[in-house]
């Protein structure tokens, strides 16, 4: 299965949840946000939301600017 | 005789603060500097900008908010960048996830890269938008009174109209436009965009701003800590001058010792 994470095509391993995929990328507990299809996916239900094909995931953080 | 000097609080959506000088987290040296800046501006709001995390770095690299701590400061999350209202939107519901339900944030629309002029007709799009949608919302905006007060009675918070363009330094490039709307509004006006040093600040607020917003005239300076205590001073020097009320201009001169009893006369 493919998703486009943060504009880039990334092939996933069978059904994954977002906290799996954050999990994988060393990102779980990190101060971050996720968008998926351009609606926010709450922080709450990271672990039962499951990704599908062709899903638009936004991974964002905080970075310095005015 | 010291006379006790008596101000209100700025306050900014309900919330009441000591000190009305703004800054950002942009263009520093490092995480270090920042935190060194924005300690010695005394500011207690500090903006920030949100993008796609890099993936692939080191996780454990720290992070802004590590740095600029959510418990220290009021972190206002901006829109920077957003050329449409429709990402600008995204852009602070990202934010507001980012913060756990935060929902002050500072709207910016642009216009192009090359002036990062605002665009008022999708600000004034994205605000409605944002504030049906609970948030609070401090504008970015032009220096025309006619749009400052729209976006006032669309209910933003705080009217932030640019001195100059982002980032250039030219200070208050249209100050009686800034008077204007300081005079009209009903909720606090601040200058974003365009200081370039101390007297800019202080202009502004002399002006009856009720704050100012920095990030490039600290972060640019030479010695950036340096400029961060001369602007935390510019911007209480401006306010006092502004409640002391300046002295009326004259044509010609007028002596500040008597003429009578010169050994002259």
């Amino acid at each position: 299965m493919q998703i486009q994470l943060n504009g880039e095509s990334k092939p996933l391993d069978g059904e994954v949840t977002i906290q799996q995929l954050l999990e994988s990328l060393g990102l779980a507990g990190r101060r971050i946000a996720v968008e998926v299809n351009e609606e926010i996916v709450p922080r709450s239900i990271h672990a039962e939301t499951r990704l599908a094909e062709g899903d638009r995931v936004e991974i964002v953080h905080a970075i310095g600017g005015g | 005789m010291t006379q006790t000097l008596s101000d209100q609080p700025f306050v900014v959506a309900g919330r009441p603060f000591s000190s009305r000088l703004l800054v950002g987290t942009g263009k520093y040296q490092d995480f270090d500097e920042t935190a060194a800046a924005i300690d010695a501006s005394g500011a207690e709001i500090v903006t920030f900008a949100v993008r796609r995390t890099n993936l692939g770095q080191d996780a454990s690299a720290p992070n802004l908010l590590d740095v600029i701590s959510p418990q220290r400061y009021t972190l206002l999350p901006n829109t920077a960048g957003c050329y449409t209202a429709k990402d600008a939107v995204r852009t602070c519901k990202l934010a507001r996830e980012l913060l756990d339900g935060h929902n002050l944030v500072k709207l910016e629309v642009l216009g192009d890269d090359t002036t990062l002029y605002p665009n008022v007709v999708e600000t004034l799009k994205a605000a409605e938008a944002l504030l049906a949608d609970g948030f609070d919302v401090m504008v970015y905006t032009s220096d025309d009174p006619i749009v400052a007060k729209e976006l006032e009675r669309l209910g933003c918070c705080a009217i932030m109209p640019l001195g100059s363009l982002i980032g250039s330094g030219h200070g208050l490039q249209n100050p009686h436009n800034t008077r204007l709307i300081v005079e009209q509004a009903e909720v606090p006006v601040l200058v974003d965009a365009g200081i370039g040093t101390a007297s800019d600040a202080a202009m502004a607020m002399e002006l009856g701003c009720d704050a100012v917003l920095m990030n490039t005239a600290i972060a640019h300076a030479r010695q950036p800590v340096l400029m961060a205590q001369a602007m935390k001073q510019a911007v209480e020097a401006g306010r006092q001058a502004y409640l002391a009320g300046r002295m009326p201009r004259r044509q010609s001169a007028d002596p500040s010792s008597p003429f009578a009893g010169r050994i002259n006369g």
